[in-house]
């Protein structure tokens, strides 16, 4: 499933054209992008939580060469999936 | 961010009626259940990837009775982060 797919539903399902479908479609996801920028929590009820996890500067290994390297702090984003959606693609 | 604000805020963006944006919120993230229930994978450019993965049904033992049990096959999905994204996440919270 890409993009185009739920661009394709949002016509059917709101009665929007294709035009404005592809702006809500990238809206939703740009609103959701800011969102973790700003390193705030994204929780979809039903679907799953977005987070922003800070990581401390940490040593580590190049694992080619074997070379002991320091991996930088950092932030990451993790996703949790909701029990619901868990639930729905195990019955 | 929960659910409710990304519905307002999609409403006043994209300049839409607050039931519209409330459907298209629902119909996309249902859409992507439905893909991920039929083992489809979803890919948004610029943001990131759902997968499936699949766990084959195990024997184990009950970490607290070392009693013998069986584990069910199930499915969970996955996120990866698109580059793009991950990328803007670092840079600005860290700086």
């Amino acid at each position: 499933m890409t993009k185009a797919d739920l661009v394709a539903d949002i016509n059917e399902k709101v009665g929007l054209s294709k035009k404005e479908s592809t702006i809500i479609v990238e809206l939703i996801f740009e609103i959701i992008r800011s969102s973790l920028e700003k390193g705030e929590k994204v929780k979809i009820s039903g679907f799953g939580n977005f987070n922003v996890r800070q990581k401390k500067v940490r040593r580590g290994r190049n694992p080619q060469t074997g070379d002991e390297i320091e991996i930088s702090a950092r932030s990451v984003l993790t996703f949790k999936a909701s029990p619901v959606l868990k639930k729905v693609l195990n019955s | 961010m929960v659910k409710s604000e990304l519905i307002q805020k999609l409403a006043e963006q994209a300049k839409i009626l607050p039931k519209d944006a409330e459907i298209s919120v629902k119909t996309v993230f249902d859409s992507m259940i439905h893909a991920l229930k039929s083992d489809d994978g979803i890919e948004i450019r610029g943001f990131g990837s759902f997968k499936v993965r699949k766990y084959e049904g195990r024997s184990g033992n009950h970490p607290r009775t070392g009693n013998e049990i069986s584990i069910e096959p199930k499915k969970r999905p996955f996120f990866k982060v698109g580059k793009d994204l991950r990328e803007r996440i670092n840079k600005k919270t860290t700086g």
